[in-house]
């Protein structure tokens, strides 16, 4: 049952083989949907590129989140070649490393605030604004990518948490904009995945080992897991699922302790 | 060659599209192997994946050259 046939959904934040995007265009992929890529900048474009062609893609298009023109002649430039749009994926975030490590209020500032809050939240908005005009009249859907340090405290995460939080609210309120206009928003909460992402977050090993010790199936999730509940997501199985936060995080979110000693 | 030598060449070869004649003990993975910064980084994890291993970021950063991940797995992997 390929249930994506027919779907073109773009995916941006592919960036090597261990980005949760690249689980979650595999499984797209599988179910049938066509994909496009975006890269940030120029110097990944290669990188991009190759990855994407093991998805049969050579659509793969500059866009870096943090420019409004970059944004709007992406859409430009995809309508180009497709005649409309029915799914993207936004797994994009960022913050200077060094807000990632240590105290939460001796690590920030006005500065790398605004980045987090821009980069990882105001980014899907913006997607979103000038994506669903190609997504009207197709159930389409938009879905981003956020973690458990949204809702509660973890060393380190710091103001990624805050921004994640507000990405959180970000997915609900696009949900209650875009669904009279029949376009559904939202999110999978990931546990910990060792990506080139979270390699900026200090101590990760250390996160993904407390998460393998305590989440309700004592393990930690995969990218392909997590591509699997995205592909659901994005699909018309899932019509009637709009401004959800999913978890595939092997039960984290619902544990204090998964064990004492 | 050792058998660790063996696996991290590979590993190498593998993760910056170097080709084994080019890969040498002395071979930085920037200066002559073309990485990048990111390259780099997935460089680091595919050897903790291979090793079985953590490599704490400080001493990932003293990693430049195939001689030197040939030296921290001997001296850090049982």
């Amino acid at each position: 049952m390929a249930f994506l046939a027919g779907k073109k959904i773009l995916i941006a934040g592919l960036l090597s083989n261990r980005s949760i995007a690249y689980g979650i265009a595999a499984a797209m992929k599988r179910e049938g949907a066509e994909l496009a890529f975006t890269y940030q900048v120029d110097k990944h474009e290669k990188r991009v590129r190759d990855l994407a062609a093991d998805f049969d893609s050579t659509l793969v298009l500059p866009c870096d989140v943090a420019e409004d023109a970059q944004i709007e002649q992406l859409f430009i430039d995809l309508a180009k070649h497709w005649d409309g749009l029915d799914g993207v994926v936004h797994s994009v975030a960022f913050v200077p490393k060094v807000a990632l490590d240590g105290d939460y209020l001796d690590n920030i500032n006005r500065e790398y605030f605004r980045i987090a809050h821009d980069i990882s939240s105001y980014s899907f908005s913006a997607m979103a604004k000038a994506a669903y005009p190609m997504m009207q009249g197709r159930n389409g859907s938009l879905l981003t990518l956020s973690y458990l340090g949204a809702e509660r405290t973890m060393p380190n995460y710091n103001v990624m948490g805050v921004a994640k939080a507000s990405l959180e609210a970000n997915v609900r309120y696009l949900a209650q904009s875009l669904g009279p206009r029949g376009i559904r928003v939202n999110a999978v909460s990931a546990g910990p995945i060792k990506t080139l992402a979270a390699s900026g977050i200090a101590d990760f090993d250390k996160m993904i080992g407390f998460n393998e010790k305590h989440a309700a199936l004592r393990r930690n999730v995969t990218i392909d897991e997590v591509g699997n509940a995205a592909a659901f997501l994005c699909s018309d199985l899932a019509s009637g699922i709009t401004g959800e936060i999913t978890y595939v995080d092997g039960g984290m979110n619902i544990t204090a302790a998964g064990q004492i000693d | 060659m050792s058998d660790i030598e063996q696996r991290v060449k590979k590993i190498v070869c593998e993760q910056l599209g170097a080709n084994e004649a080019d890969v040498k003990n002395a071979s930085s993975f920037v200066d002559d192997l073309g990485a990048d910064s990111l390259d780099t980084v997935e460089l680091v994890m595919a050897l903790e994946e291979e090793f079985d291993c953590e490599i704490p970021d400080e001493e990932a950063e003293k990693i430049t050259t195939v001689q030197q991940a040939i030296d921290y797995v001997n001296a850090n992997v049982k």
